[in-house]
């Protein structure tokens, strides 16, 4: 289980993230909503180490987060950032298989390779193994990264928009993915998601976001609602049930 | 993969020839029979040049790592300037007649402390306060060169012509007169660096990934970059005070040995760019002895080659 | 601050300039001269206070061009290689042509200053990280590359120790018939001014430039050609001044905006009253033994600079 207690992030006189406290549920995902600027990417780089906290702590498991050791953490827990710019030339295979730096150092053992081409296979990029990175279109290199975060097999996987540059078919391909990495072995996932859809036919909580601050959070059934969007959004998006999932339609 | 493992390890076998007989024929050449006076004077050559070789490669590799960067060299911190300020001082204070007050150990164990004190205070400035960057001590470092350059000018203007000469001997590499003396202190320091850089050798690859992928895979970032930045000052100072500066040789051999393999691991990298630049060291001391006949220096040959290249290199990237 | 109080104090502190030097020479004397004293005052004085502030105003000018022109703090003709492409020029003119009229040897160096800048611009459209420091560090590495193909001819020809003479920026050796080429600067700063809202335009880019109905590569190439012909002036007859073009334009939007047409008279007149303020000091402090101009202007700029670079951090963070 995962503790966030009034955490605060600051650039300059500014806060980003302010007092925000929540806890998050094993075994579910939990998504993150809200407008742009509402401090989403920076709540979760806090809880996964890649921004330092200012005020506040990040409890993992019971043990706060500035007290981990950071090899140990990078087997418990996994995050991938929304921009993955690397100046280095890198097949498919060769950045999967960074994934397992935190139980080889760098020497894969035969365990790593098996964990290696379950990714690889998760994601379908049997195809592309050998190419390099720079030679794939958007939505396949995002999903080369995504395979590295599943072979790294952390308890917790943390996503900041995972669909960017995904087209439909890959993107409910991803969320299938990760549904079933929560159904089937037990992963507790957070993801940063912009399409609110994807949010409420994807995930079991649903934390919402604005100006720094929690403005609702709840079970996806509570917060796909027109009154709770409205509060979150300033709109109002009448929400429709099609095909047994709810859809917001927010479009006119 | 077995094939590219065999392309890797034929292609550090071509190196090994050529540097070894490069330096086969540097050891032999027109040697006029007089063996027991050569041998041991060029030895010490081939080892110096081994040395700051493999100090320049070394560090290089890192630094470019750790800033992500492949177009920039350690002597961008200012590390060079000032041990020409230092250089340059000294032949002002001191003139020419009184050389025998800066001795060459003397010099070397002076270079060596002002360098790395100069190192170790920017690397404080830098980490004192958290959200500083490492292009920040870049900066810092190159102002501050910037700064020590006005300050060697100054004193150059002042210099008289003949005095000068000396410290042109000083403003560039050379492994003419290298004793023995510092050949084993400097031995000894480089052994211990490289073996304490040992340990981290393994998180070069994962570094190479940025810092965000670096801590996902549980690297303790600000502390290997710290010390693997401390790793590059000292090889640099090292090799700096041992010779001279050598801008440029570090960004051509790391960028040819990136060409040559091309690959991201660094152990194949790290020791493709050590033999690439033991080829061109004792190369271009060749082509200085007998080509040039000394009317020109090793390092500025390599830093004009360095430099036509790496604007190549620039240009044709960008094409693409 | 108001442009006028900045004007004032220039005219303060040119008026003390005038009387300070190794010759005696008090405002009283101005009542009576005498003959010794007039020609002082018009051979020397007059000619080092101009190229002062004629050279301070232009090097400022032109970094704040640069800067709009890449849209980088950290840009300048000593972070983009134009100063040293100015050098490798002088020398191709000591080695080959000698005995060449003043004028000509600025060509020279200005076509060299011209072509470095453009490789500059070139390489800098095309690369993929466009971090404000990497884009200086950058522009060093190109200078210095410039540098050693310099070092390599000089160093054959034994022209080293002339080489560092053109690093070192000095007003000292100014004297009538020296200093007069500076004046080509006047009017390549008028045609800064008048173009200046176009090189803010033309900063935003390319495709946001030609929207706006501007023809981009025009505008670039009338900036470049500002710059490096300046540059070639400047380091022809007073040698280089490190930092200027950097740690002026960067004061300057300390308490001015961004408008480069409001900007650009501010940046002139405070990059005249720093190099005059700079020049003071270095004909005080070992008096009567004079400091070169780029060794006090490298030292303020550089502590300037730090600490401009420790505050935007510190606004950042």
């Amino acid at each position: 289980m995962i503790n966030v207690r009034n955490v605060t992030k600051r650039y300059g006189d500014t806060s980003v993230v302010n007092d925000v406290s929540l806890e998050i549920k094993l075994g579910k995902i939990t998504s993150f909503i809200g407008p742009n600027g509402a401090g989403k990417s920076t709540l979760l780089s806090m809880m996964s180490r890649l921004a330092a906290i200012d005020e506040g702590e990040v409890v993992i498991e019971g043990k706060n987060l500035a007290q981990w050791n950071t090899k140990e953490l990078a087997r418990k827990l996994s995050v991938l950032k929304q921009t993955n710019q690397i100046s280095i030339r890198l097949t498919v295979e060769d950045l999967v298989a960074y994934g397992r730096f935190p139980y080889s150092q760098g020497r894969l053992k035969a365990e790593d390779r098996k964990f290696i081409e379950e990714a690889i296979t998760y994601m379908e990029l049997g195809p592309f193994r050998g190419k390099y990175l720079d030679h794939l279109s958007g939505g396949q290199r995002q999903r080369a990264f995504i395979a590295m975060v599943i072979a790294q097999n952390t308890d917790y996987i943390f996503l900041d928009e995972p669909l960017n540059n995904l087209d439909m078919k890959h993107s409910v391909q991803i969320m299938r993915v990760l549904r079933r990495m929560v159904d089937d072995l037990g992963k507790t996932i957070v993801l940063v998601i912009h399409d609110i859809n994807f949010a409420s036919c994807y995930s079991d909580y649903i934390v919402a976001l604005r100006e720094g601050a929690i403005v609702s959070q709840g079970t996806t059934e509570e917060m796909i609602d027109t009154r709770v969007l409205k509060e979150i959004y300033d709109m109002t998006i009448p929400v429709e049930t099609v095909g047994g999932q709810k859809i917001c339609v927010y479009f006119s | 993969m077995k094939l590219k493992i065999s392309a890797v390890s034929l292609k550090f076998i071509v190196l090994i020839a050529a540097a070894t007989s490069l330096i086969a024929i540097f050891m032999v050449i027109q040697s006029g029979g007089s063996w027991d006076y050569i041998l041991p004077r060029r030895g010490k050559k081939i080892i110096a040049i081994v040395l700051t070789g493999t100090c320049i490669a070394y560090s290089t590799a890192i630094f470019q790592t750790l800033t992500n960067n492949r177009i920039l060299t350690p002597s961008i911190m200012g590390l060079d300037s000032l041990y020409m300020l230092f250089q340059t001082s000294a032949v002002f204070a001191f003139g020419s007649t009184n050389l025998s007050f800066l001795n060459k150990n003397l010099n070397f164990a002076i270079s060596i402390l002002l360098m790395s004190g100069f190192a170790f205070l920017l690397h404080q400035f830098l980490f004192r306060k958290e959200g500083r960057n490492i292009y920040f001590l870049l900066l810092v470092g190159l102002i501050l060169g910037t700064l020590f350059q006005s300050l060697s000018s100054f004193m150059e203007v002042l210099i008289d012509p003949n005095e000068y000469l000396i410290l042109q001997g000083k403003m560039f590499a050379s492994f003419n007169n290298v004793n023995t003396d510092l050949l084993m202190i400097a031995i000894a320091a480089i052994a211990i660096v490289t073996l304490y850089a040992q340990r981290f050798n393994k998180y070069l690859d994962v570094l190479a990934l940025g810092r965000d992928h670096a801590v996902n895979l549980g690297i303790d970032y600000p502390y290997v970059v710290k010390r693997l930045l401390l790793i590059v000052m000292a090889l640099v100072s090292i090799s700096t005070a041992l010779v001279g500066p050598i801008m440029f040789l570090g960004l051509l051999v790391v960028n040819l040995a990136h060409q040559v393999f091309g690959t991201h691991r660094h152990k194949v990298l790290i020791w493709g760019a050590i033999l690439i630049s033991v080829v061109a060291l004792v190369g271009g001391q060749l082509i200085v002895e007998r080509v040039f006949t000394f009317a020109t220096t090793v390092s500025v040959i390599i830093n004009f080659a360095g430099g036509v290249y790496f604007i190549f290199l620039l240009l044709k990237e960008n094409k693409s | 601050m108001k442009l006028s109080y900045m004007l004032g104090l220039l005219v303060v502190l040119s008026a003390i300039y005038l009387f300070i030097g190794n010759s005696d020479l008090s405002p009283l004397d101005l009542l009576h001269p005498t003959a010794i004293q007039l020609q002082v005052l018009t051979v020397s004085r007059i000619p080092k206070l101009v190229s002062i502030l004629l050279a301070g105003m232009s090097m400022s000018v032109i970094g704040l061009i640069m800067q709009q022109l890449t849209r980088n703090r950290f840009v300048s003709p000593t972070t983009a290689g134009t100063m040293d492409s100015a050098r490798l020029g002088i020398l191709v003119t000591l080695m080959w042509m000698p005995a060449a009229p003043p004028l000509l040897k600025m060509l020279v160096a200005f076509a060299f200053a011209l072509g470095g800048t453009l490789l500059f611009m070139r390489i800098l459209e095309h690369v993929k990280f466009k971090e404000p420091i990497y884009i200086a560090l950058l522009g060093l590495m190109v200078g210095n590359i410039i540098s050693s193909v310099t070092t390599f001819f000089a160093y054959k020809n034994d022209l080293l120790q002339n080489v560092s003479s053109w690093l070192q920026g000095d007003f000292s050796t100014m004297m009538k018939g020296r200093y007069e080429m500076l004046y080509i600067s006047l009017p390549l700063l008028v045609i800064a001014y008048l173009y200046a809202n176009r090189f803010t335009v033309a900063g935003m880019g390319e495709d946001f430039a030609t929207n706006l109905g501007l023809s981009y590569r025009k505008v670039v190439n009338i900036g470049l050609i500002l710059v490096s012909s300046i540059s070639a002036v400047v380091l022809i007859t007073v040698g280089s001044i490190p930092f200027l073009g950097l740690v002026v334009p960067n004061l300057v939007t300390l308490y001015k905006g961004d408008d480069l047409r409001s900007t650009l008279p501010h940046t002139a007149v405070l990059g005249a009253v720093f190099v005059l303020c700079c020049d003071i000091l270095g004909q005080l402090i070992i008096y009567p033994y004079q400091l070169p101009v780029s060794l006090t202007v490298g030292i303020v700029g550089s502590v300037l600079f730090l600490y401009l670079l420790v505050r935007r951090k510190a606004d950042q963070t």
